[in-house]
């Protein structure tokens, strides 16, 4: 299923990158794809794991970027 | 905005406090424990969030992030003794990132304002009453009305009132269309002038705004191949800058002794923080969504970055021919009285044509009374008689009128000479007497002339037609416009074969502009398709890779500009931000560099980076 998350007050592009190659590593996401401008990260993932995975990426954007707040859109 | 304030009132402060510090420095010459503890204030003024969340990422086992590497430089340049530069740096540091997050803000808010075309409600009829309600809780059938000055929520059918539209956030067109009762509109329009009704066609999630909006928004997942090639690279380049560092610390000293090791600590810090990759990473995906906004702009929907660079290096254009080079609709275009009939008017031959076909639904006869346009009065038409396959016999205003093809003069038999003009003729007969004939055709397109010309100029090599209609026909409007190469009479299967043909010749890609439903596999074996947005058909534009919202096929060379000034600018970028860092390493390894070009080399950098970019969202 496609998820699509907004992140707000993303603003540093290297970590972006960074969170985009770490949430395609976890297991379930099929694809990750983070929109700079925009500020959404667009995945494609397992229907049955949406709530682990949801946490687990909240752990990555808040390891990379502390400052960034993650909204499920 | 709130980080950008906050840093905006630590900058501030932080100023102040360094200017007072330096003063105090040049003017009373204190002690060095005097000058360290002044300095050591303005740090930790200016820098105590970038320590703190490099703190923080080092207990979450996230190394060489940009607050890391400043904390690094500037905590060892005041344990080498430059304490003015330690707290220097940081505060640059901090103005050069609040001008980036500005000039960042900025770009998001000026693209942001150009996607601003989502309805935020619509006024629907509900048991006789106007109800505000959210676009999307409104069904197929509801009647809605707009009000001026209110944005189209829905597409629909006009059943009341008439009003002018803006519809340049669509089509990028500024003049406003006239719609009437009965007409089409469509979502993400304005209405200006006058109150409508309408009824809704299509549920929001189908109407064309929130198909456009999707196609927007996406754009930018699909990254170009600079894209995916900078951010790669800024993932080695950041550990191999560091590790360079390290050994400028060590190795020197190891060598040449212990004597100046707070000079090579000094130089290794340049490297520290140079080595952030920050103003390339950001730049490229920035140029890019630039490049998109102005295609934007201009009417043409761009579904990714990786097609704008696709786009830039084509050198073939393969054209489908009707209703992407023509108008696709049928027109009068000629209309010829025969010799004999000097009283005979054309708009007469026009009239007696209309009246013919006054009962006819075919499209030839829709045709002729548009192009009548006048109100045709039936008690004037008697014992109308439709000839299968050949025509019309009527009899208007006392007249028996024969109106269709050569056949059916032949049939009737009457004299008559026939015509070699291209499309569908009809012949008309009066009182069985040829009086003349009227060609019907399809148009070719105001700019299509001007949209081959444009597109060699932009440097495509190969302009090619391909087309399901006769080869007269297709070779005519070739002419018309420029085109020399033309493949005629071609079923929806030959056209992917020809293709493919002429992709095989073409040295760095091809681009197919089509519109209609037999179109969708060409467009999607092109290595870009291009479709007509306003005519265009769903499947085509889904299939497509670029749509361009006017039709017009002159807008295929305004984006290969567009994409090229966009390539341009990315790398121009790369080469400004990686040269520039690059001779600061040189100039910092052999210690002509200081501590404040190295800053300038990273968000100073950055910042013009950014400022960059944005040109590329100027057409």
């Amino acid at each position: 299923m496609k998820k699509i998350f907004k992140l707000e007050d993303l603003d540093c592009p290297n970590c972006t990158a960074k969170i985009e190659v770490d949430v395609t590593k976890i297991d379930g996401v099929e694809s990750a794809a983070i929109n700079f401008l925009s500020q959404k990260m667009v995945i494609e993932c397992d229907e049955s794991k949406v709530t682990e995975i949801a946490k687990l990426i909240k752990k990555i954007v808040k390891k990379y970027e502390p400052d960034v707040e993650m909204i499920e859109l | 905005m709130k980080k950008i304030k906050k840093r905006f009132k630590v900058v501030l402060v932080g100023l102040i406090a360094f200017a007072i510090a330096m003063i105090v420095d040049k003017i009373f010459e204190p002690s060095n424990n005097v000058t360290l503890i002044m300095f050591l204030v303005v740090y930790i003024i200016v820098g105590n969030d970038v320590v703190r969340s490099a703190v923080h990422n080092i207990i979450r086992g996230q190394l060489f992030d940009e607050q890391f590497l400043m904390t690094l430089a500037t905590v060892c340049a005041f344990l080498v003794g430059a304490y003015p530069e330690g707290a220097a740096v940081m505060l640059f540091y901090q103005i050069g990132e609040l001008f980036q997050s500005y000039a960042l803000y900025n770009s998001r808010k000026s693209i942001s304002e150009l996607m601003d075309i989502r309805p935020d409600y619509a006024n629907v009829i509900r048991n006789g009453e106007i109800e505000k309600v959210s676009p999307d809780e409104v069904h197929i059938e509801d009647i809605i009305v707009i009000k001026p000055g209110e944005k189209i929520p829905l597409d629909g059918v006009v059943t009341e009132g008439s009003s002018a539209l803006d519809t340049k956030a669509l089509t990028g067109e500024s003049m406003p269309r006239d719609v009437n009762s009965g007409d089409e509109i469509l979502s993400g329009c304005i209405n200006l002038t006058g109150n409508l009704s309408v009824k809704v066609t299509k549920s929001f999630g189908e109407s064309t705004v929130s198909k456009i909006l999707d196609l927007v928004e996406n754009a930018g997942n699909k990254k170009a191949k600079t894209e995916n090639f900078i951010t790669k690279f800024a993932r080695y380049y950041t550990p191999i800058v560091v590790i360079c560092a390290v050994a400028l610390a060590l190795v020197p000293s190891f060598i040449l002794g212990f004597d100046h090791f707070s000079t090579w600590i000094y130089r290794a810090m340049i490297f520290l923080v140079v080595s952030c990759p920050c103003a390339l990473v950001i730049s490229v995906p920035l140029s890019f969504f630039g490049g998109l906004g102005a295609s934007s702009k201009q009417g043409v929907l761009v579904k990714g970055s990786n097609y704008l660079e696709v786009v830039s290096k084509i050198d073939t254009v393969v054209f489908d021919k009707t209703g992407t080079l023509t108008k696709g609709t049928f027109n009068v275009t000629k209309i010829s009285v025969a010799k004999d009939f000097p009283d005979l008017y054309e708009e007469d031959l026009l009239k007696y044509a209309a009246c013919a076909e006054f009962y006819s639904n075919h499209p030839i006869a829709i045709s002729l009374r548009k192009a009548y346009g006048k109100v045709i009065v039936d008690s004037q038409i008697s014992g109308v008689e439709e000839i299968q396959g050949h025509g019309i016999l009527a009899n208007i205003e006392g007249k028996q009128v024969l109106a269709g093809n050569a056949k059916l003069m032949k049939k009737y038999q009457i004299e008559f000479i026939e015509t070699d003009q291209v499309g569908t003729v009809v012949y008309l007969a009066i009182d069985g007497k040829h009086s003349g004939y009227i060609v019907i055709a399809d148009e070719v397109k105001q700019d299509a002339v001007h949209a081959i010309a444009a597109l060699k100029k932009a440097g495509i090599k190969n302009v090619v037609m391909l087309t399901g209609d006769n080869k007269e026909i297709a070779e005519k409007i070739a002419n018309e416009i420029g085109i020399t190469k033309v493949y005629s009479e071609l079923l929806p299967q030959d056209k992917v074969m020809k293709l493919e043909e002429i992709m095989s010749e073409s040295q760095s890609g091809t681009a197919f502009v089509g519109d209609g439903v037999n179109d969708a596999p060409v467009l999607a074996r092109a290595d870009v398709g291009i479709a007509m947005g306003g005519m265009g058909s769903d499947a085509a534009i889904e299939a497509a890779d670029i749509v361009i919202m006017t039709d017009e096929p002159s807008k295929i060379a305004t984006v290969i500009k567009i994409s090229k000034k966009t390539l341009k600018i990315a790398k121009q970028n790369i080469v400004f931000a990686l040269g520039v860092k690059l001779i600061v390493l040189v100039l910092g390894a052999l210690g002509m560099a200081s501590m404040w070009l190295a800053v300038f080399a990273d968000v100073g950098v950055s910042f013009i980076a950014i400022i960059n970019s944005m040109r590329a969202m100027k057409s």
